[in-house]
C-alpha cells in the first residue's frame, strides 16, 4: 500500500509565547518528509482539535513552556474523545517537570520530549507510532 | 594605535609565525578546520595590533562616561557602585511573590524585578476563559490595584527601584505602581524603575502582544511623554534583545534587531514632537549574556558604541545621557540544560562574568533548575550568590573595562558593530523595522539561526556538555522543584470577585468611559485616564478590554 505522508499539527496552546522549540520541531518534521501544519500562538484546545480533524492529521505535537501543560493536555485529549478522534496521536514537549510526565502519559499523551531531546528522537518515535496506528 | 614602524615589524613577525604554524600543522592539525564564535563569526588563530590598524583609541574607545561610551557609561564604573543585582521573580499570588521579594531584599538584592503571569501580560483578568490554567504560573497574577497593594506591602517604593516585565499593558501596570506609591506617600517624581514596554520584540520573539503596531506605538510614546514630565526617574522602555537571542538569534542579530527596534521608537517619538535629548535619557536596553565569553563582552561594547553613534548621527542628540546605552542583562535561559542541571551554575557564572566585563548596569543570573521548572528559593539564592562572588571576590569590578585593548576583544567589537550596522541599513532599505517585522524578515532570520544551531547540536558540531557529550544516565534522580499550588487560579478568581463587589461600580464605569474617549482622541495622552481608572479599582482586563475594542487586536504573521 502506498503510504500517505504523515500529517502533524504542531500547536502552541494558551498564552505562552515561547515558540522557538515548536518552530524548530515543525521544521525538522517537515525536513523529515512529513506534512506539518503550525498553528501559531494563542490557540485554544478547541481550535487545535478542530484543526487536527479538519486537516486529517495523524498527530498533534503540543509545545508548552508556561507550566500549564496539565490543563492543556487534559483538555485536548478530552475533546479528541468527544469528537471520536482519539486515534489522533498526542505528544508534546517544553518545560515539563519529570514528575509530571507519568501523569501525562496516563492521561493518554503518547510521549513527552524534554529540553535537549534531538529532533531525530522525536521523528523516529512519531514514525513508529503512526505506523503502529495505521496497521 | 601603533606607529608605522612598529606595525611593519609586527607584520613581519606575523609572517614568520604563520610559516612556523603551517609547518607544525602538517604534523599536528588543529581541533577544527575553522573556528567560529558561538554566533558564527570567524575567529582568527591570533589577533595582533595588525587587526586594529586604522583604529583610533580616542575616537573608537575614548574614556568611560564619554562618547562613544565603548568603555562604559560611568566614569568610575563599578569602583563607584556595583551593578544592580536584580533577580526576576514572581509567581502565584501577590502575597507569595511579596514574600519572595522580601527574602531577596534580605539576602542583599538591590532592586526588584517583577514577573507577571501570562494573563496579566496579555491584558486578561484571572477569570477570563483564556486565563484558565495559566493564572500565577510564570509570574504573579495582578488583576487590580488591590493585588498591587499586596505585592509591594512593606516595601518602600522610594527606596527600591522596580523593574516590571510588562509590555502591551505597560501603561496600566505603571499606573498601578504610581497609585501604590501615592498610597505610601511617595509621589511619582520619586519613583524609580523600569517598564519593559517594548512591543516590537513581542511581535518578533516573545509573543505577549495585544494591539496592532500603530496604537501600540502610541501607547509607548504616550508613556515617554507622560514620564518625561511626571516620572522623570523612570526608565520608560527596556528595548530588549534578550528574547530575540533566546529565540535563536546570533550575537550580531541581537545587537542589530534591538537597536533597529530602538530606532523605530525614537522615530515614532520624534514624529510626535518629543525631544530625543529629553526622552532619550530614559531609554534603557536589555541584553542576553550567552555562552561565548569573548564574543559576548565584545557585543556589549559594540552595542554601546553603535547606539551612541546612531543617536548622534541620525537624531542630532547632544545630551550625553541621551547618547549612552544603559542596559540590564540576563544570563541565557536557552543555554540551561535539563541534563545534569548543576552544571548550569557554572554556565551562569561565566555568562554573568561576561556581562560584568561588558559593563552592564544591572544583572539577573538564572537559577540552575530553570530548564525544569520555576526556581526554588535555594536555587535563586545560589544565582544571587554568583553575582556577589563576581562583585566581591573576583576583582574584575575594581578597574574600569579591564579587557579593553585586547586585540581579540577590540577586533570582535569592531566586527560586531560593522555587521550589526549592515543589518540596520538593510532594514532601513526595507522601510524600517515595522515593515521588516510585518514582512517576516526579522522572524525568518532568527528562525534560520535557531534551526542551524539545532542541527549543529545534533551533528555534534556544537557541543553541549551533558546533552550531546559527557552524558550520564540520570533516570530516577530526585530533584526538588517548585510547584505552584493548583488552587492559585481558583483563589485569585475568588479574590477578584470579592474586590469587584466592594468597589464603586459607577465610578469604574465612568472611569472606563474616560479611557475610551482618550483612546479615540489621538491628541490626548492616555496615561492620566488610565491612572484614574486603576485608582477606582478598574481591573487590568477591563481597561485592556476597552482598548481592545477601540484598537483591535494584532494577528500573528506566522513564519516557518
Amino acid at each position: 500500500m502506498s503510504e500517505r505522508k504523515i500529517r502533524v499539527v504542531v500547536a502552541k496552546p494558551g498564552l505562552d509565547g515561547h515558540d522557538r522549540g515548536a518552530k524548530v520541531v515543525a521544521r525538522a518534521l517537515r525536513d523529515a518528509g512529513m506534512e506539518v501544519i503550525y498553528t501559531g500562538l494563542r490557540q485554544t484546545p478547541e481550535s487545535i482539535v478542530e484543526t487536527a480533524i479538519q486537516e486529517d492529521a495523524d498527530a498533534i505535537g503540543v509545545s508548552i513552556l508556561s507550566g500549564a501543560h496539565e490543563h492543556y493536555f487534559r483538555e485536548i485529549i478530552k475533546l479528541l474523545k468527544e469528537k471520536n478522534a482519539e486515534d489522533i496521536i498526542v505528544f508534546g514537549g517544553g518545560v515539563i517537570p519529570e514528575d509530571d510526565v507519568p501523569g501525562l502519559l496516563e492521561m493518554g499523551v503518547g510521549a513527552v520530549f524534554g529540553p535537549g531531546t534531538p529532533t531525530q528522537t522525536c521523528i523516529e518515535w512519531l514514525e513508529k507510532a503512526v505506523a503502529e496506528k495505521r496497521k | 594605535m601603533f606607529n608605522k614602524e612598529e606595525l611593519e615589524k609586527i607584520k613581519e613577525g606575523t609572517k614568520k609565525y604563520e610559516e612556523k604554524v603551517q609547518k607544525a600543522l602538517q604534523k599536528f592539525a588543529e581541533r577544527k578546520p575553522e573556528f567560529k564564535t558561538g554566533g558564527g563569526l570567524p575567529l582568527e588563530r591570533l589577533y595582533t595590533p595588525e587587526h586594529l590598524e586604522g583604529h583610533s583609541y580616542v575616537e573608537d574607545l575614548g574614556f568611560p562616561g564619554q562618547y562613544p561610551f565603548t568603555r562604559g557609561v560611568q566614569p568610575t564604573m563599578y569602583r563607584g557602585r556595583f551593578w544592580t543585582m536584580r533577580q526576576y521573580a514572581g509567581f502565584a499570588t501577590a502575597a507569595e511573590s511579596n514574600a519572595r521579594y522580601r527574602y531577596l531584599l534580605e539576602q542583599g538584592q538591590t532592586g526588584l524585578s517583577v514577573a507577571f503571569d501570562l494573563p496579566t501580560q496579555i491584558g486578561y483578568d484571572s477569570d477570563h476563559p483564556m486565563a484558565q490554567g495559566e493564572v500565577g504560573k510564570v509570574g504573579v497574577a495582578i488583576d487590580s490595584l488591590a493585588d498591587m497593594e499586596v505585592l509591594f506591602d512593606g516595601i518602600p517604593l522610594d527606596k527600591v527601584s522596580t523593574s516590571m516585565t510588562i509590555n502591551a499593558p505597560a501603561s496600566v501596570l505603571l499606573s498601578m505602581y504610581i497609585a501604590v506609591g501615592e498610597k505610601q506617600g511617595v509621589s511619582m517624581d520619586k519613583l524609580s524603575g523600569t517598564i519593559q514596554n517594548d512591543i516590537l520584540k513581542e511581535y518578533i520573539a516573545r509573543g505577549t502582544y495585544i494591539f496592532p503596531p500603530k496604537p501600540s506605538m502610541r501607547l509607548i510614546t504616550d508613556i515617554f511623554e507622560f514620564c518625561s514630565t511626571h516620572v522623570p526617574k523612570w526608565n520608560t522602555i527596556s528595548i530588549s534583545g534578550y528574547h530575540i537571542r533566546e529565540a535563536g538569534a546570533t550575537a550580531v542579530q541581537e545587537v542589530a534587531f534591538t537597536l533597529a527596534d530602538g530606532l523605530a521608537y525614537v522615530e515614532a517619538a520624534v514624529s510626535k514632537g518629543l525631544d530625543p535629548n529629553v526622552f532619550g535619557r530614559r531609554l534603557s536596553f536589555f541584553f542576553n549574556a550567552h555562552n561565548d565569553f569573548i564574543e559576548e563582552i565584545a557585543k556589549f561594547r559594540a552595542a554601546r558604541r553603535l547606539w551612541a553613534k546612531l543617536m548622534k548621527e541620525r537624531f542630532g542628540v547632544t545630551d550625553p545621557k541621551a547618547l549612552m546605552l544603559r542596559f540590564h542583562t540576563q544570563t541565557a535561559g536557552s543555554t540551561l540544560t535539563a541534563q545534569q542541571p548543576e552544571n548550569n551554575i557554572v554556565r551562569v557564572a561565566i555568562q554573568a562574568l561576561a556581562a560584568v566585563l561588558g559593563g552592564t548596569q544591572s544583572l539577573h543570573t538564572n537559577s540552575f533548575d530553570e530548564a525544569l521548572a520555576l526556581p526554588t528559593e535555594k536555587s535563586v539564592g545560589i544565582a544571587l550568590r554568583t553575582q556577589q562572588i563576581i562583585a566581591y571576590e573576583s576583582g574584575v569590578a575594581n578597574t574600569v573595562d579591564p579587557l579593553a585593548g585586547s586585540y581579540a576583544i577590540e577586533s570582535l567589537t569592531n566586527e560586531i558593530e560593522k555587521q550589526a550596522l549592515e543589518y540596520i541599513n538593510k532594514i532601513d532599505e526595507m522601510g524600517g523595522m515595522l515593515r521588516a517585522i510585518e514582512n517576516g524578515y526579522v522572524q525568518q532570520q532568527i528562525q534560520d539561526a535557531a534551526y542551524n544551531y539545532q542541527k549543529a547540536v545534533e551533528s555534534g558540531e556544537a557541543v553541549v556538555v551533558g546533552v550531546n557529550r559527557f552524558t550520564v544516565d540520570e533516570q530516577g534522580e530526585k530533584r526538588e522543584l517548585l510547584k505552584v499550588d493548583p488552587k492559585v487560579g481558583e483563589n485569585q478568581v475568588k479574590a477578584l470577585q470579592e474586590m469587584k463587589s466592594r468597589r464603586d461600580g459607577e465610578a469604574v464605569r465612568r472611569a472606563l468611559e474616560v479611557v475610551r474617549e482618550a483612546a479615540r482622541d489621538e491628541s490626548r495622552n492616555l496615561m492620566p485616564a488610565i491612572i484614574e481608572a486603576v485608582k477606582v479599582y478598574a481591573t487590568e482586563g477591563e481597561i485592556c478590554g476597552v482598548l481592545r475594542e477601540e484598537f483591535g487586536e494584532y494577528q500573528e504573521n506566522i513564519v516557518l
